[in-house]
């Protein structure tokens, strides 16, 4: 017996006027991605944002839904990475005698670290031959998105293209950091924690937190920390290099 | 955990106001943290039974870190077509930059350490 294709379709136009529907689909596919993650032991390769990420993005283009309709329902998590930041200071306070006591590693690891992420990125993307508003809006690649769309908007750039190739970067970090550090040899939690956090933000502080507590924490503060060094170099350096 | 899901938001409505109020660069949420660090000092200090219950809602938030970033990420998929003209700088650029800054960050790190002679 059919069914009645305007009552499916009364459903259909139900489920996504409201942000119940794609809630749900982003919480259903992280367990999913979480699960995994957890049965591979954490391997850097299983990683669950890259997961869910391909989960929900391939129900939008099955569904045809487009971004906007989605992020009604997925606004309500977006809208938690900002009292996330704040969290960081649970951590902190926690760790806050080994912080303190590696102010000087972090100061060189911030400087050096962040004139790095600019000029390479910048450097690469010139010997391939990209385009001044490529240069622009790739420069601040490495830092939190908010932070890194208000540097390429006030340089005239296009924050938009900024925003994809600041969740890439994340990506990339969070599943290069843990092969290419034991490959290095480096235990100093701190250090790969601090490394992760500036080369790839909250993404790569996500897998610091997955692999030790004392990264996580160290991972956190370099985010807030290339922020602001980020916010004062980019623009300096951009106007060098395009002059 | 309600207590100290006000707690943790007040501190960022606190960070956007200073940060947007006076313009700063750096984003509220994280001045919003530095807030934070003084609201588990004074808990320290001075131990207020308002303050007892601090911790809950943010040791749940830091524990699916992950879990907030996925709408960001679904944005890229959405997005792939900005990448489109000129694709293979993008990734050369993203993969290089982004390995080497992680090594000349860990070993700036590691060597400023091993002068402070710290393990």
């Amino acid at each position: 017996m059919a069914r009645d294709a305007s009552l499916d379709f009364a459903l259909w136009v139900y489920l996504t006027e409201g942000p119940l529907l794609w809630l749900t689909v982003t919480l259903a596919a992280y367990a999913v991605a979480d699960w995994l993650s957890a049965r591979a032991g954490r391997h850097p390769l299983v990683n669950p944002v890259l997961i869910s990420v391909v989960l929900v993005g391939g129900l939008l283009l099955a569904s045809g839904t487009d971004y906007a309709t989605y992020f009604e329902g997925a606004q309500f998590i977006h809208f938690l990475l900002g009292p996330a930041t704040v969290a960081l200071a649970l951590p902190l306070w926690e760790h806050r005698a080994l912080v303190l006591r590696s102010a000087l590693p972090m100061l060189a690891a911030l400087v050096a670290g962040s004139v790095t992420a600019a000029v390479s990125a910048l450097a690469v993307a010139w010997a391939f031959g990209a385009s001044d508003a490529v240069l622009v809006a790739i420069a601040p690649k490495s830092v939190t998105a908010g932070v890194a769309m208000s540097i390429t908007e006030g340089l005239g750039g296009n924050p938009a293209l900024t925003a994809v190739l600041v969740i890439l970067t994340g990506m990339i970090g969070a599943l290069v950091v843990t092969p290419l550090m034991n490959g290095l040899g480096i235990r100093d939690y701190r250090a790969r924690g601090f490394a992760v956090g500036l080369a790839s933000h909250g993404i790569g502080t996500a897998r610091a937190f997955q692999v030790d507590p004392v990264a996580g924490t160290f991972a956190g503060i370099a985010i807030g920390l290339n922020a602001v060094m980020t916010a004062v170099i980019v623009p300096w350096l951009l106007r060098i290099w395009l002059s | 955990m309600i207590g100290s899901l006000a707690v943790i938001l007040g501190c960022q409505l606190l960070g956007e106001v200073l940060a947007r109020g006076l313009g700063l660069p750096v984003p509220g949420p994280v001045i919003g943290m530095a807030a934070m660090v003084g609201v588990l000092w004074l808990r320290e200090r001075f131990a207020p039974p308002v303050l007892a219950g601090v911790e809950p809602a943010g040791r749940f938030l830091l524990a699916h870190l992950s879990l907030l970033f996925v709408p960001a990420g679904v944005g890229v998929v959405g997005n792939l077509e900005v990448l489109a003209a000129e694709w293979l700088a993008l990734a050369a650029a993203l993969m290089v930059s982004t390995v080497l800054t992680l090594v000349v960050s860990v070993v700036s790190f590691r060597v400023v350490a091993r002068m402070l002679g710290q393990a």
